[in-house]
C-alpha cells in the first residue's frame, strides 16, 4: 500500500498511497476523463448574450425571493397545494399496497424464478422511466387531472419500494422463518408471522421516505398537465412573475421540511 | 407486550395485545381509511370518468400507432442522447465543486461554527434538495434562456443537496481515533483534513457521485420537456406533432440509457467497496 520513494540522501520518506492503485487505470481515467471534458465541453453552444442579459433577471429573482406574493394569487396556490398533498397520500398508500406483494415476488428466498423474473422485470421497468414520462402516457390515456398524477405516483412507488423492500426481505433471519415453518404454519401464517416482523420497521421508514419523494414529484406533474402545483409554478415562470414563484417554491421547501423531520421523528419511534 | 386472557372456559388464550391497546390501533386504522377515502373522493370529482372507461381503447389505439418504433429516427438522436449525457456528467462534476465544501461546512465535527455557519449549509442542502430538478431548469431557462447550459446547471442545483447530505453523513461518521492521531503529531488543519479525514470519506464520496450521476442520466432525459436541452427536447416535439412511432423510439432508446448508466453506477459501486 504504502509507496516509498528514497531520495539521494538515502532518506526514505512517506508519501500518500494514490486512491486507484493500478497505475494504467489511474493514467488511463485521467486521459480518458481529459478526453471527454474536451469533447464535452466543445459540444455546448451557449449563447453568453442572452446569459448576460439573464443576470439581471436572475437578480430579480433572488430578490422575489426575500419578498415573496403569496396573495395574488392564492386560491390557485392553495387549490394546487391540497391537489398536490391529496395525490401524494393516496399514490403513496395505493403504491404501498402494490408494492408489498411485489416485493414478496422479487425476494429470491421467497418466490419461485418465473414469479422472481416477473416481478424483477416490473421493478426494473417502473424504475427506468421518469416520472414525468409515465405522467406525459398517463395524461394521454386517462385524461388531465389528479387521476393521472395518482397513477403515475403509484406505479413509481412500486419501483423505489418493492426493490428496497425485496431486498430487506432477502436479508432476513433464516432462523426465525424456520422455526416458525416447523410449527406446522401455513404460507400466509409464515408470511405474517416470520417475515413481516423482521421487515416493518424498514417498510414504515420506506414508506415514509417515499411519501416525501412523491410530495417533490408531485410538484413537477402539473408541468404535463397531471394534477398538482406544477401548472400553477410553470404560469408563474412563464409569466415572469417571480414573486408568485417564489411563493410556491417556499411553500414546497416549508412543506418537505415539515415532512422530512416528521420521517425523522417517526423512524426513529419505529426502531 | 404478551397478555393471557381467559375467556369463559378458563383456558388462557394468547393474544398480542391488550383490548385497550387493540382498540386504539382500530381506531387508529378507522382514521387512516377515513382520511384516504376523502383524499380518493376529491380526486373522483376532478376527472371525467367518462374519458376513463375509454382508457383501454385509447391504450390500445396509441400502442398500435407507436409499433413499430421508427428506427430510421436513430440517426436524429445520436446528438441529443449526447447532449443528455453531457448534461447529466458535468452537472454532477459541478455539483461536486459546490457539494464538498457544503458538506464540510456542515457535518457536526468539521464545521468551523455549529452555531451560525451549520444552520446556512443545512437551508442551503435543504433547498437544493427540495426542489426538483425539471423546476431548477423551469427557472434557468426563464433566466438565462433554453439549451443545455441551462439543463447542467439544473441538474447542478439538485445535485449539490443531495451529494452534500449524503456526505455530510458520511463525515460525521468518520473514526476518531485517525483523526486523533493525525492531530498528535502536531499537524495543521488542513493537514487533518487531508491524511486523518479524506482518506476515510473517499470510498463514500465516489459511490455517492456515481450513484447520483446514474440518478441525473435519467433526470436529463426529461429536462428538454421545458427546453433545458437533450432528448427530452425531441420527445417533446414528437409528442406535439402526435408522431408515436417517433415517440416509443425515444423511450426505448431512454430505457436503454438508463439500464446501462444503472449497470456502471452499480459496476463501479461494486469495485469501490
Amino acid at each position: 500500500m504504502m509507496s516509498e520513494a528514497i531520495t539521494t540522501s538515502g532518506v526514505r520518506t512517506w508519501r500518500k498511497p494514490p486512491a486507484i492503485e493500478r497505475p494504467w487505470l489511474r493514467y488511463g481515467l485521467l486521459i480518458f476523463t481529459l478526453i471527454y471534458l474536451y469533447f464535452a465541453v466543445g459540444s455546448y453552444d451557449v449563447n453568453w448574450a442572452r446569459v448576460a442579459e439573464g443576470v439581471e433577471r436572475g437578480w430579480k429573482f433572488i430578490k422575489a425571493f426575500a419578498n415573496p406574493d403569496f396573495v395574488s394569487r392564492r386560491s390557485d396556490l392553495i387549490e394546487g397545494m391540497t391537489e398536490s398533498i391529496i395525490m401524494t397520500v393516496t399514490s403513496t398508500v395505493v403504491g404501498i399496497m402494490i408494492s408489498i406483494p411485489i416485493a414478496l415476488g422479487a425476494a429470491s428466498n421467497l418466490a419461485p424464478l418465473p414469479i422472481y423474473l416477473f416481478c424483477r422485470t416490473i421493478i426494473a421497468i417502473s424504475r427506468a422511466l421518469h416520472e414525468i414520462i409515465v405522467a406525459i402516457l398517463m395524461v394521454a390515456i386517462f385524461g388531465f387531472g389528479p387521476l393521472a398524477g395518482f397513477i403515475t405516483l403509484s406505479f413509481a412507488t412500486i419501483g423505489f419500494l418493492a426493490k428496497l423492500l425485496a431486498e430487506d426481505i432477502e436479508a432476513m433471519d433464516k432462523g426465525q422463518a424456520e422455526a416458525v415453518k416447523a410449527t406446522g404454519a401455513s404460507w400466509l401464517q409464515w408470511i405474517n408471522y416470520a417475515v413481516q416482523p423482521q421487515v416493518m420497521p424498514r417498510l414504515i421508514g420506506l414508506s415514509m421516505y417515499r411519501l416525501d419523494i412523491n410530495f417533490r414529484e408531485s410538484a413537477v406533474l402539473g408541468l404535463v398537465g397531471a394534477g398538482g402545483i406544477g401548472a400553477t409554478l410553470n404560469t408563474a415562470f412563464d409569466r415572469y412573475e417571480f414573486d408568485t414563484a417564489a411563493a410556491i417554491i417556499i411553500t414546497i421547501i416549508v412543506i418537505v421540511m415539515i415532512l422530512e423531520y416528521s420521517s425523522s421523528i417517526i423512524r426513529r419511534w419505529v426502531q | 407486550m404478551m397478555n393471557t386472557d381467559t375467556n369463559t372456559s378458563l383456558k388462557p388464550v394468547w393474544q398480542r395485545r391488550t383490548t385497550g391497546k387493540q382498540l386504539l390501533i382500530w381506531f387508529a386504522w378507522l382514521v387512516f381509511v377515513a382520511i384516504f377515502v376523502a383524499c380518493w373522493m376529491f380526486i373522483s370529482n376532478r376527472t371525467e370518468w367518462y374519458f376513463v372507461y375509454d382508457a383501454p381503447r385509447i391504450a390500445a389505439d396509441i400502442w398500435g400507432r407507436a409499433t413499430p418504433p421508427r428506427w430510421s429516427y436513430l440517426d436524429k438522436i445520436w446528438k441529443p442522447l449526447w447532449d443528455t449525457l453531457n448534461v447529466a456528467t458535468i452537472g454532477t462534476a459541478l455539483s461536486l465543486v459546490f457539494a464538498v465544501p457544503v458538506a464540510f461546512l456542515a457535518a457536526r465535527n468539521t464545521t468551523p461554527s455549529a452555531t451560525l455557519i451549520r444552520p446556512i449549509a443545512l437551508l442551503f442542502i435543504v433547498t437544493s434538495r427540495s426542489i426538483n430538478s425539471l423546476i431548477w431548469a423551469l427557472l434557468l431557462v426563464a433566466i438565462i434562456g433554453p439549451g443545455i447550459l441551462a439543463g447542467t446547471i439544473a441538474i447542478a442545483l439538485r445535485s449539490i443537496g443531495f451529494v452534500a447530505k449524503l456526505l455530510y453523513e458520511a463525515i460525521e461518521e468518520i473514526n476518531v481515533d485517525q483523526v486523533e492521531a493525525i492531530t498528535a503529531t502536531g499537524a495543521s488543519r488542513w493537514q487533518i483534513m487531508s491524511y486523518g479525514i479524506v482518506p476515510q470519506i473517499m470510498p463514500a464520496f465516489a459511490g455517492i457521485t456515481v450513484f447520483r450521476w446514474d440518478i441525473n442520466i435519467r433526470e436529463s432525459t426529461v429536462l428538454g420537456l421545458v427546453g433545458a436541452g437533450g432528448i427530452g427536447l425531441q420527445l417533446q416535439g414528437s409528442l406535439n406533432t402526435l408522431a408515436w412511432p417517433q415517440v416509443s423510439l425515444i423511450l426505448l432508446v431512454i430505457f436503454v440509457a438508463v439500464i446501462i448508466s444503472e449497470w456502471i453506477s452499480a459496476v463501479v459501486r461494486r469495485a469501490i467497496i
